[in-house]
C-alpha cells in the first residue's frame, strides 16, 4: 500500500492552497495515508489549516529557524530525511514545488515525475510535455520512493466540504545538518488587494495589445468590476506593463478558474498551455484571425478601448 | 573563474508538435532542431559574465549521438571557449544528465554551472537542481538577475509571489528564466571561427554513471482539445451570454 507524504507550501503564516490541490492527487493514488509535512519557523497556524484538508491523516512539522524561507537546499535535506518509509513524495507544481523537488530527489536518487495531471495507478501518472502539446503516460519503478509534482491547475483543492477534516498534528524532530551556503535577502511582492491570480474564480488577462503600463489601468478597473485576479500575457510582462508574477502561460503561471477573460491577447501557444483547463475563455480582440479564438468559448472582435467602456455599461 | 553551461538540442519552438498516430512518440523525423531557448540564455549570461572579466571560460556542455557535434558549433560560434560532447546513442532523464554534469564538474572545477530551467522537449525542470543536490552546492532556480561578487552569486529568482533574492557562496548553479538576457545572433564570421574551437568527445560509458531508468514512457497521445466557441456581435451579448451561464 502507498504511504504519501505532501510537502505543504506557504507564506507568511499562511498555507499556500496549492498545497490541497496537491493532496487531492495523492487522495487519487488512494494511499492507507496521506500525511503534510509543514517546513517553518513558527508552525502552528499553517499546520492548523493543513489539517483540515480532507484526506490529510496527520500533518507533521518541523520548526527551525532556518525554515523561515523556502529555500530549496535547506528544505530538501530535511524532506529527504523525512521521506523514509513513504512510497510517495508530492509538492505542488509550483515555482516552490518545482525548486524543491528535484533537489529531494536526487537526494534519494531516484526519478522525479513533473507536472501529474491524472493518476492512473500508485505508479503511473500522464503528464504534459512539449508545453502541453504532448501528454504522456509515465511508469515509474516501484521498488523506489516516487517524487512528483503536481499540476495545480489539473486537481480541485481538497477542501472540507461540509464536514471539514481535523488530521491530528505532530512535531517531527529531525536530525540533519543543514547548509548555510544559500541565503534569503528579500522578497519584493506587488501589494495588491484583488483575488490571488493562482486560485481566483475570475480572471481578467491583458496583453499587448493594452499598449502600455498606463493603459493597463483600464483592465484592473475591469477586473475589480467584475471581482476578478489580473493576468498578463508574456509579451505585457516582457514590455514592462505589469510585474512578472502577473504572467500567465507555459513559463508564468498555469491556471484553471471558471472564467477566463483575455483581452488584447493574440494567443501564442505558450500562453494557450497557461489556460485551457478554464471553465469559460473569453477573448476580446481587434484582430479576428487571431488564435487565442481558436479555443475561445466566446469571443468578440473589437478594439479593446471601446469594448471595456461599453462591458461596463451593459453590466451596470 | 569556469562557468559550464548546459546546451541541449531540442525540437525547435516553432514546429507544432504532431504525436505519432501509433502513440510511441511525437513525430521528430525531418523537423528543425535548435539549442534550447533556456540554454541560449543560459550560454549568453556566460558569456556576459567572461566579457565582464567574471569568468575566463565558458564551456557548453551536450548529451547526445555523433551528430550532436553540429549543434555544438553553434554554441561554439555564439562565443563559448570549448565544448565537451558526451556521447550518448539514446536520450537521457534529468537524473542521469545531472549525474553526468557532476563527473563533468568534477573533472573541470568550475565555479558556476549555467542550465536552462527547463528543456522544452520534456519540460522537467529537474536537471539544475539535482545537480546542485549531488554536488551539495547552492541552487538558484528561475533567475532573472545575476551578478557575481566576492565569491557570492546574487541571484534575482522569479517566483509565483514576485521577485525572490537569494545569495549563494560560489561554487553554485543557476537556472535561467526568460527575462534574465537576450541571447545574441551568430555572426557568420564566428561561424568560421568555431571551426577551430576544440571539442572534447567522451563516451557516455566511460563516466561510470548508472544509466538505469527509473521512468519509462509507455503512451504518447493528443492533447484533449477545446472545441471552437461562438462569436458575439458586442458587449451587450457577450454580457448576456455570460450571465447566461451564471458567470457574471
Amino acid at each position: 500500500m502507498s504511504k504519501i507524504l505532501v510537502i505543504a507550501e506557504h507564506l507568511g503564516g499562511k498555507l499556500n492552497p496549492a498545497t490541497a490541490r496537491a493532496v487531492s492527487a495523492a487522495v487519487a493514488i488512494k494511499p492507507e495515508a496521506i500525511d503534510v509535512l509543514v517546513l517553518s519557523d513558527i508552525a502552528e497556524a499553517i499546520a492548523a489549516e493543513a489539517a483540515k484538508i480532507q484526506g490529510v491523516s496527520r500533518v507533521l512539522t518541523v520548526e527551525r529557524p532556518e525554515n523561515a524561507h523556502p529555500l530549496a537546499a535547506v528544505l530538501a535535506p530535511q524532506i529527504a530525511k523525512a521521506a523514509a518509509g513513504y512510497s510517495h513524495v508530492l509538492a505542488p507544481s509550483t515555482t516552490f514545488g518545482k525548486d524543491v523537488a528535484p533537489r529531494v530527489a536526487a537526494l534519494l536518487g531516484v526519478a522525479q515525475v513533473s507536472d501529474v495531471m491524472s493518476v492512473e495507478g500508485s505508479h503511473t501518472f500522464k503528464r504534459p510535455i512539449y508545453a502541453g502539446n504532448a501528454i504522456i503516460t509515465v511508469e515509474a519503478d516501484p521498488s523506489h520512493t516516487i517524487v512528483a509534482t503536481i499540476r495545480t491547475a489539473s486537481w480541485p483543492a481538497a477542501t472540507g466540504g461540509s464536514g471539514t477534516n481535523s488530521a491530528s498534528v505532530e512535531t517531527l524532530s529531525l536530525d540533519v545538518a543543514l547548509p548555510s551556503h544559500t541565503r534569503f535577502i528579500e522578497l519584493k511582492q506587488g501589494k495588491s488587494d484583488r483575488p490571488d491570480l493562482q486560485s481566483a474564480n475570475k480572471v481578467v488577462s491583458g496583453g499587448r495589445g493594452v499598449g502600455s503600463k498606463e493603459n493597463f489601468e483600464i483592465i484592473y478597473k475591469f477586473a475589480d468590476k467584475i471581482g476578478a485576479a489580473v493576468g498578463a500575457s508574456r509579451a505585457a510582462v516582457d514590455a514592462g506593463y505589469v510585474p512578472n508574477e502577473l504572467q500567465v502561460g507555459q513559463t508564468g503561471k498555469i491556471i484553471a478558474p471558471e472564467l477566463y477573460i483575455a483581452i488584447g491577447i493574440s494567443g501564442a501557444i505558450q500562453h494557450l498551455t497557461g489556460i485551457k483547463d478554464a471553465g469559460t475563455i473569453v477573448a476580446i480582440n481587434k484582430d479576428g484571425e487571431a488564435p487565442i479564438f481558436e479555443i475561445a468559448d466566446i469571443g468578440l472582435v473589437g478594439d479593446l478601448f471601446k469594448m471595456i467602456p461599453e462591458l461596463e455599461t451593459a453590466l451596470s | 573563474m569556469k562557468i559550464l553551461v548546459g546546451y541541449k538540442r531540442v525540437v525547435d519552438y516553432n514546429v507544432r508538435i504532431q504525436v505519432k498516430p501509433d502513440g510511441t512518440g511525437v513525430v521528430t523525423d525531418g523537423v528543425k532542431l535548435s539549442a534550447n531557448p533556456f540554454d541560449d540564455i543560459a550560454l549568453e549570461e556566460a558569456l556576459r559574465l567572461r566579457e565582464k572579466g567574471v569568468a575566463e571560460e565558458v564551456i557548453v556542455v551536450g548529451i547526445g549521438p555523433a551528430d550532436l557535434t553540429a549543434h555544438l558549433r553553434n554554441g561554439l560560434a555564439m562565443g563559448a571557449n570549448r565544448a565537451i560532447h558526451v556521447l550518448s546513442a539514446d536520450a537521457v532523464q534529468p537524473l542521469t544528465a545531472a549525474r553526468v554534469f557532476l563527473k563533468l564538474v568534477e573533472k573541470e572545477q568550475p565555479g558556476l554551472v549555467i542550465l536552462g530551467k527547463q528543456a522544452i522537449d520534456d519540460d522537467a525542470n529537474q536537471t539544475g537542481q539535482m545537480l546542485a543536490a549531488l554536488w551539495d552546492r547552492p541552487q538558484a532556480t528561475f533567475a532573472s538577475k545575476v551578478e557575481i561578487a566576492d565569491g557570492k552569486a546574487t541571484v534575482t529568482r522569479e517566483v509565483d509571489a514576485g521577485l525572490e533574492v537569494i545569495e549563494a557562496e560560489l561554487p553554485a548553479v543557476i537556472t535561467t528564466d526568460l527575462r534574465l538576457n537576450e541571447p545574441r545572433f551568430i555572426k557568420l564570421p564566428d561561424i568560421m571561427k568555431a571551426k577551430s574551437k576544440p571539442i572534447d568527445t567522451i563516451e557516455f560509458a566511460s563516466l561510470g554513471v548508472d544509466a538505469h531508468d527509473q521512468l519509462k514512457t509507455t503512451h504518447y497521445a493528443a492533447p484533449a482539445k477545446r472545441s471552437k466557441g461562438v462569436m458575439v456581435k458586442d458587449a451587450a451579448e457577450l454580457v448576456s451570454a455570460l450571465k447566461q451561464k451564471g458567470l457574471l
